[in-house]
């Protein structure tokens, strides 16, 4: 597969992936302004952190950058990689009543972003008083750090282990190039980590290891995320030049970018938001001709307007009603994908029209499907509730149906984003905690 | 095109639009390019026999959540320019606009002679009119002059009368908003000859103190002083003195209304409570010369909305409708209502009411369809309605509200008589009238 160097120089690659420049001071100021400080703001309630918005863009108006960062990392420790990652048109942007007002909505994330890089060397979180629990976090992904990092500020010691050689699951592994930097990712979680998280790489946990946390430690939190890519089930999935898509966009952030893989006519197959990443991913690493196929028509495709808008920017082509039979091969090498056009019926039912296949040629197929659940782990683990791949967890504790197992995340969820994950994370810290306590109190009420 | 023109004291101008003694009037340059972009008439920068020196930095400026120099102070002093070099561009932009108003400010020492002289060489020079400097509250009045005449009625009444004794113009003395009392001044000055007066000058000030260096602002080499306060943020300071002045039957002269006069609205408010023309610096400061087509076009506007053909229809007009507290109809009832179809949700009115004044708005939350669109974050949405029974009418909610004609104070009809303070302290002694009961929430 050709390098996307042999294509573009580094500058141009570097200047393709460069984030949006940041709001300059005065424009800063500008948009502050407008803010109108709703009382019981609905961005606020929009955020699954539940950041304080207007406060800390009124601090931000008062120039008081330091205390607006303070407020956003209190609430949500992620808040750099959010406000570069988030969704913010269907989260608080969503919902600024600004859009009633003005015709848009205050650039919360932007602002959000201003504020966290202005706090870049300050650290404002201290581990509480030692409690002498000591709690495992498996997955180093944002909802284990985020559980982590709470569960220090709560006094508990914390060891997290990592399958993977660098943390942050996909916020380091899955997110747009674009969006967010693993120079940055990485930067962000080491200052998370000086509170005193004691971070272990590259150290799968197995089944039976966890069994064997369970028994060392006071709780084990899982954020363990998803699977892998699910497959299309066709013919020459094993073709060279068939990608999964977090393969394809790993190598994005890993690699340097002239050195990732690109075909020159790129078909990618999905219709949801890792189908756009792809795609824009590889025209902007020099691909020629980047088609998204997806089975259903434009008003059905899961991605977001706003994503879909992004693509058609960058040159992407779309095929509608396009279900793949199988990729076609020469020589063991992708060299196409063969499709069958589909309609809706009546009831809105999909159908294959018969005898309308065609062949899209294509050096590289990408798959773009969602990632699938880790069934297989999580059915070693007897005991543990789970439904349709995902684990069951109290929403208001994480505490799943294994006695001091708490999870968080993508595994309890199916589309969910980094802010979410990090909630997650959270919303199981306090649960942890309160059964820590729990049973503190328990013990010193038996003495 | 309703007709702009005035006649302030004999002085004609043809619109009532004048720039304040200040920097914009420093210099034949500036009044000449001001006349020439549509400016009725000017107040040259104040005159002395000596050019002054000035320091620098000069001037500090208040910013509000994003606007800049809502209000802006100055450690200037007078013209730093020579009387003659001042005289003779006077005498020429006289000679280019004929028919533009031309006064002249003036600020000497307190000796008889010396402002003789100044008077009739200014006169000499052309100047429609004389404005005598008893306002400017730093620099000068530390040598006696400025606000420290204008603060003294007695100072006041003399230096106008030593003025009154060689003036061939119309005298118009500026007064110092620096006082307790303004009219006691306006009398004085009235008493000693004025023809006209002219306020507000600029309010003492101290603007703020640099963070980083302690250095009071604005900073002369780390040190500050108190300073003149204008802009945008003084105009109701000024309405009240102008409007009393014009009450006032002792007074009974023109004014010319100055403070924070930015746009044609401002203009036309100072006009109802009396001024008969109006000044502006601030606004010239910050943008420049051009802003007066702006007001001219707006007060035709609204003058033509209004069917008034000349200012003379309503300038005045809102004066009799001050009147003391006391005589305000306690009887009369205003309700706010929030409509709904206009609301955007912010809460604002509510966190206004409930913390600041009456607790009479309900805040309810509303169950919304699951997602998210303005105003819902979490599937729903808030509803703010106002609990009329217990609102008192105060105006808050609909002072905050950011949407345009969203909350109405409307009259509510409670079928009494009109009955004002005074009325009812009176009926209260003759016990023809049952005691007023608090509100319910107190
Ligand atoms: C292609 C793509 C693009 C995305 N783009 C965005 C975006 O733009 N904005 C946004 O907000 N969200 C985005 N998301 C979603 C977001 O990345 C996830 O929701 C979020 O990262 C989930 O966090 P998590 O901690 O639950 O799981 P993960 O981020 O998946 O982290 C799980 C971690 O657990 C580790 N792990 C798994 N099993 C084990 C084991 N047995 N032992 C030890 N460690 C283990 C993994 O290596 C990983 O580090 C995207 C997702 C994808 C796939
Ligand atoms: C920098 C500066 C210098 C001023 N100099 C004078 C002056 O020399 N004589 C005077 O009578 N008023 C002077 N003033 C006061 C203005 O004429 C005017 O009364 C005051 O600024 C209020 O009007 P505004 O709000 O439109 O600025 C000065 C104001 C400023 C800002
Ligand atoms: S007018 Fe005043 S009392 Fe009435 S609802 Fe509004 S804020 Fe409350």
């Amino acid at each position: 597969m050709p390098r996307a160097g042999e294509r573009r120089s580094p500058e141009e690659l570097a200047r393709n992936f460069a984030e949006a420049p940041p709001l300059g001071p005065s424009e800063a100021l500008f948009e502050a302004s407008r803010c109108l400080y709703c009382f019981d703001a609905p961005c606020t309630r929009a955020c699954p952190t539940g950041i304080d918005v207007p406060r800390f863009i009124r601090q931000l108006l008062h120039r008081d950058e330091i205390g607006a960062a303070k407020t956003i990392l209190g609430a949500n420790i992620f808040g750099g990689s959010c406000a570069r990652a988030c969704p913010t048109e269907v989260l608080c942007e969503g919902a600024c009543v600004d859009r009633l007002l003005s015709g848009g909505p205050i650039p919360i994330g932007r602002l959000q972003r201003l504020a966290c890089d202005s706090a870049e060397g300050v650290s404002f979180f201290e581990p509480g008083p030692p409690t002498g629990k000591k709690v495992a976090i498996v997955g180093a992904g944002p909802a284990g750090l985020s559980c982590a990092h709470e569960l220090r500020r709560l006094g508990h010691d914390v060891t997290v282990f990592e399958g993977r050689s660098l943390p942050g699951g996909l916020d380091t592994h899955g997110v747009a190039a674009y969006k967010l930097s693993t120079d940055f990712v990485l930067a962000e979680i080491e200052r998370i980590c000086a509170i005193g998280i004691d971070l272990r790489l590259n150290h799968p946990v197995t089944p039976a290891g966890l069994r064997e946390l369970l028994n060392e430690f006071d709780s084990v939190f899982l954020g363990i995320g998803l699977g892998r890519t699910l497959p299309l089930g066709i013919e020459g999935e094993d073709l060279a030049g068939v990608w999964e898509s977090l393969d394809f966009i790993d190598q994005t952030r890993v690699r340097p970018f002239e050195e990732c893989e690109v075909g020159r006519e790129v078909i990618v197959i999905g219709g949801g938001n890792t189908a756009i990443d792809v795609a824009t991913a590889a025209r902007r690493l020099g691909a020629e001709k980047v088609t998204i196929a997806y089975r259903r028509d434009e008003a059905s495709m899961p991605a977001f307007a706003f994503e879909y808008d992004l693509a058609k920017g960058d040159g992407v082509r779309f095929e509608w009603f396009a279900a793949p039979l199988r990729i076609v091969g020469e020589d063991g090498a992708a060299r196409g994908v063969e499709f069958a056009r589909t309609r809706l019926d009546e009831s809105g039912q999909l159908q294959m029209i018969p005898e309308s296949n065609f062949i899209l040629p294509a050096d590289m197929v990408v798959k773009a499907l969602g990632q699938g659940p880790l069934v297989e782990w999580l059915e070693a683990l007897p005991g543990l509730e789970h439904r349709a791949g995902r684990i069951v967890a109290e929403a208001t504790t994480g505490a799943t149906s294994i006695a001091g197992l708490f999870a968080g995340g993508d595994c309890l969820r199916k589309g969910g984003e980094v802010v979410d994950a990090v909630q997650d994370g959270k919303v199981a810290a306090k649960g942890i905690d309160a059964r820590l306590k729990a049973r503190m109190g328990r013990a010193s009420d038996s003495q | 095109m309703p007709d702009l023109s005035v006649e302030f004291r004999g002085v004609k101008a043809p619109n009532p639009f004048w720039l304040a003694s200040a920097p914009p009037t420093n210099s034949e340059y500036q009044v000449r390019r001001a006349f020439d972009a549509g400016w009725g008439g000017a107040v040259w920068k104040t005159l002395g026999f000596e050019p002054i020196v000035n320091v620098s930095s000069r001037y500090g400026a208040i910013d509000f959540e994003g606007r800049k120099v809502v209000g802006l102070n100055n450690i200037e002093l007078i013209t730093d320019r020579t009387l003659d070099v001042n005289l003779a561009e006077i005498a020429r932009v006289k000679k280019a606009h004929p028919k533009h108003a031309l006064f002249v400010s003036l600020m000497v020492e307190s000796r008889r002679e010396a402002w003789h002289e100044i008077v009739k060489r200014t006169q000499d020079a052309g100047a429609d009119g004389i404005e005598l400097n008893f306002g400017c509250p730093h620099g000068m009045s530390e040598r006696g002059m400025g606000s420290a005449v204008g603060q003294v009625p007695e100072y006041a009444r003399m230096i106008t009368g030593w003025a009154k004794e060689v003036a061939t113009v119309p005298v118009m003395v500026k007064l110092t908003p620096n006082v307790a009392d303004v009219t006691a001044i306006g009398r004085a000055a009235v008493e000693g000859g004025a023809d006209a007066l002219s306020l507000i000058n600029t309010i003492n000030s101290v603007m703020g103190v640099d963070l980083e260096t302690l250095a009071p602002k604005p900073s002369v080499g780390g040190y500050g002083s108190h300073g003149g306060y204008c802009g945008p943020a003084v105009k109701p300071i000024a309405l009240n003195m102008v409007s009393s002045l014009a009450k006032d039957p002792r007074v009974g002269v023109p004014i010319s209304g100055i403070g924070g006069i930015e746009t044609w609205q401002d203009a036309a408010e100072f006009l109802l409570l009396g001024a008969g023309s109006v000044q502006v610096c601030t606004a010239v400061m910050h943008r420049g010369f051009r802003i007066v087509d702006g007001l001219i076009d707006g007060l035709s506007g609204w003058m033509r909305s209004k069917g008034f053909g000349r200012i003379g229809d309503f300038a005045g007009k809102s004066v009799p409708r001050l009147k003391p507290w006391g005589e305000l109809d306690l009887n009369y009832k205003v309700v706010a209502e929030i409509d709904q179809a206009k609301c955007i949700h912010c809460g604002l009115c509510y966190v206004a009411c409930e913390d600041g004044c009456h607790q009479s708005i309900r805040w309810e939350r509303e169950p919304a369809q699951v997602g998210i669109r303005p105003g819902v974050g979490d599937g729903s949405l808030n509803v703010f309605t106002i609990e009329q029974d217990s609102c008192v009418g105060c105006n808050m909610c609909s002072l905050v509200c950011p949407v345009e004609g969203c909350i109405a104070m409307k009259p509510v009809d409670r079928g009494l008589a009109p009955m004002s303070w005074n009325q009812y302290q009176a009926m209260l002694a003759e016990e023809r009238v049952a005691k007023i009961e608090p509100p319910g929430h107190a």
